[in-house]
């Protein structure tokens, strides 16, 4: 499948990421060749084939439901590029009226 | 020899009887990093206080007659992509630079509580994407036996740095072959162990489903004292599969007679450099002359296992990745008017070239429209790639082959071409899809007298038969006790240029050298060739 600067532009929106003109012509390019040597994969028949997700089978992994410790709000906070009291701070999300 | 010369069981012997201090092998460790890391560059943080603290106090621990532990005052180094509570830890990223994680992964618990001494975190390709560490957001690491090539990746810093002895040991990450690879190229010991034996908490993710933590080191000794160390379940990961732990190293016997090993044809087959073929070629002489039963196998999905691989890795990263949004932790790009350009910006600027690549390669197999045409494709192949295993495995005790189609490649070599990156992993990432462990040991010198790996591959669960036979044919050679020779890198600028003098000699054709392999120098001597 060949893959456009439009689709470049799609999944780029979808992966918040953000390409100039140049590098959009060279993504859409490398995916191209990626995704053709990729695309090998049907010449094989898997109609009855069960996919495999992990390669260890294992079932849901549950806990005791007991109060234990957790990370300091000011630890937890060390690393934040800005912060507000104990929160993170970050620019506005909703659109004002 | 050197103090920093040591094995990790030679180490560890001399601080129980009290020969040789923990500082004092800190120190000498400290040392040798100042002296050749200039340009090896293995290191993206030493942490030269924290490990003379912890040095200091294992010694005093000494002296009031406790015991020594597994890994007593041996420096160990950490892959950058392990959290390290109190020391930064980046992922070779932009987006994460500065980033000092709040609690430590449980391998490097596990390590500390055994005594072993961190010294540093070491460089990798950016978020363990890459064979090469040319995709380090800081630096490219160079290899030590040609410092104009490079040392693999993505674990390149912690297999250079075991290999230039500016750490005793060393642990690394495995998704596709990213210990395996560099300490093949490196001329040191790899393991990936068996998916869920290594906790996985703490290791920043790539790809969840094939990531393993396994160890670098430089013998198979030390690898199985490392994963003794570093194995067991951990209630922390829910994919770490509760099993007793086991003593690595009564396994270690050195005799593989009347096993049966398997050599799958597919992994002989065209793209193999001459050099790699004929040592490893000389290495299945060597393990046949000991009494080992070759026998020919097949596993005939491997041609497919790498376009496998290269759907669910970017996949799974794609989504692990979602959580750098500039919000929490790491990069924000400034002056931003509202979160989702913030979020953008901050992503765009943070992560490097192949990282978005892998990034928009996932989300567009995940995509709507897409996801049963790749992904879940890929998952059902990934299910005929283990039967295949399985099958093989009926007949064998394990299977050999190839870590890697060539020696190390020259810096920029593949660097614009990523499929051509990619099949460095070509013998590599069927392990990770079918959970198998695989090792890496040295076997011999190929192209330009470059280091060549022979990998070895096992049952699920089942290291003690991949390190019994790396360890048989690691004493029946001696290609491990084989060492690049670094100058001083402050002595003069001559040792940067390109290439380093070299221990070992060249075997372009290998031809008639099973067993004893090409000549090397004694480790040591003609320092300043």
């Amino acid at each position: 499948m060949k893959i456009t600067i439009a689709d470049v532009d799609h999944v780029a929106m979808l992966a918040r990421l953000r390409f100039d003109e140049d590098e959009k012509a060279g993504m859409a390019e490398q995916l191209s060749r990626i995704v053709e040597y990729v695309e090998k994969l049907n010449e094989l028949d898997t109609g009855d084939v069960s996919p495999m997700a992990h390669a260890v089978p294992l079932r849901n992994v549950l806990r005791d439901d007991e109060v234990r410790p957790s990370l300091d709000p000011e630890e937890a906070l060390r690393n934040a590029p800005d912060r507000e009291g104990d929160f993170f701070r970050v620019p506005r999300i909703l659109e004002s009226e | 020899m050197r103090l920093y010369e040591l094995t990790a069981h030679e180490l560890k012997e001399k601080i129980e009887r009290r020969e040789v201090g923990v500082e004092e092998a800190v120190r000498a460790l400290l040392d040798r990093i100042a002296e050749v890391d200039e340009a090896v560059r293995a290191y993206v943080t030493v942490a030269r206080e924290q490990a003379l603290a912890k040095a200091r106090a294992a010694d005093e621990r000494l002296a009031r007659g406790e015991p020594a532990r597994p890994l007593e005052g041996v420096p160990v180094a950490l892959k950058d992509n392990m959290c390290t509570r109190g020391i930064e830890t980046t992922c070779s990223s932009r987006i994460l630079k500065g980033f000092v994680p709040p609690y430590d992964a449980t391998v490097v618990e596990l390590l500390e509580r055994a005594g072993a001494i961190i010294i540093g975190k070491t460089n990798m390709d950016e978020f363990a994407m890459g064979s090469s560490t040319e995709n380090s957001g800081f630096f490219p690491t160079r290899n030590p036996w040609d410092l104009g090539r490079v040392p693999g990746g993505s674990s390149g810093g912690s297999a250079a740095a075991v290999a230039a002895d500016e750490a005793v040991a060393a642990l690394g990450s495995d998704t596709g072959g990213s210990v395996r690879q560099p300490a093949a190229l490196c001329g040191v010991v790899g393991l990936k162990p068996t998916d869920g034996l290594v906790s996985r908490y703490g290791l920043i993710a790539f790809a969840s489903s094939l990531d393993q933590i396994g160890p670098i080191t430089k013998d198979v000794r030390d690898c199985a004292l490392m994963l003794g160390v570093i194995a067991g379940h951990d209630p922390r990961d829910s994919t770490s599969v509760p099993r007793k732990r086991c003593d690595h190293l009564k396994g270690l016997v050195p005799d593989v007679r009347g096993m049966r090993i398997g050599v799958p044809k597919e992994y002989f087959g065209e793209g193999m450099a001459p050099g790699v073929r004929a040592a490893v070629g000389a290495a299945l002489k060597t393990l046949q002359d000991m009494g080992a039963i070759l026998a020919d196998v097949s596993l005939p999905h491997s041609e497919y296992a790498l376009a496998t691989y290269y759907i669910v890795a970017p996949a799974e990263a794609s989504s692990n990745l979602a959580r750098y949004d500039g919000v929490r932790y790491g990069y924000r790009a400034p002056g931003c008017p509202d979160s989702v350009t913030m979020m953008t910006q901050t992503r765009s600027e943070g992560f490097g070239a192949e990282v978005k690549r892998r990034i928009m390669l996932g989300t567009y197999t995940l995509s709507a429209g897409y996801y049963e045409a790749y992904y879940l494709k890929a998952l059902k192949v990934r299910t005929l790639i283990t039967r295949d295993f399985d099958r093989a495995f009926e007949k064998c005790d394990c299977l050999v082959s190839p870590t890697s189609p060539t020696v190390a490649f020259r810096f920029g070599e593949k660097m614009d071409d990523p499929l051509a990156m990619y099949l460095s992993d070509i013998y590599t990432v069927t392990a990770n899809l079918a959970g198998i462990p695989a090792v890496s040991v040295p076997c011999g010198f190929g192209e330009d007298g470059m280091p060549v790996g022979l990998q070895i591959l096992g049952r699920h669960y089942d290291e003690a038969t991949v390190l019994r036979v790396a360890y048989a044919f690691e004493q029946a050679t001696d290609f491990h006790k084989a060492k690049p020779v670094l100058r001083d890198a402050r002595a003069g600028g001559a040792a940067m240029g390109g290439t380093a003098a070299r221990g070992a000699a060249a075997s372009g054709d290998g031809s008639g050298e099973a067993g004893g392999g090409p000549t090397r120098k004694p480790a040591g001597g003609e320092a300043d060739a």
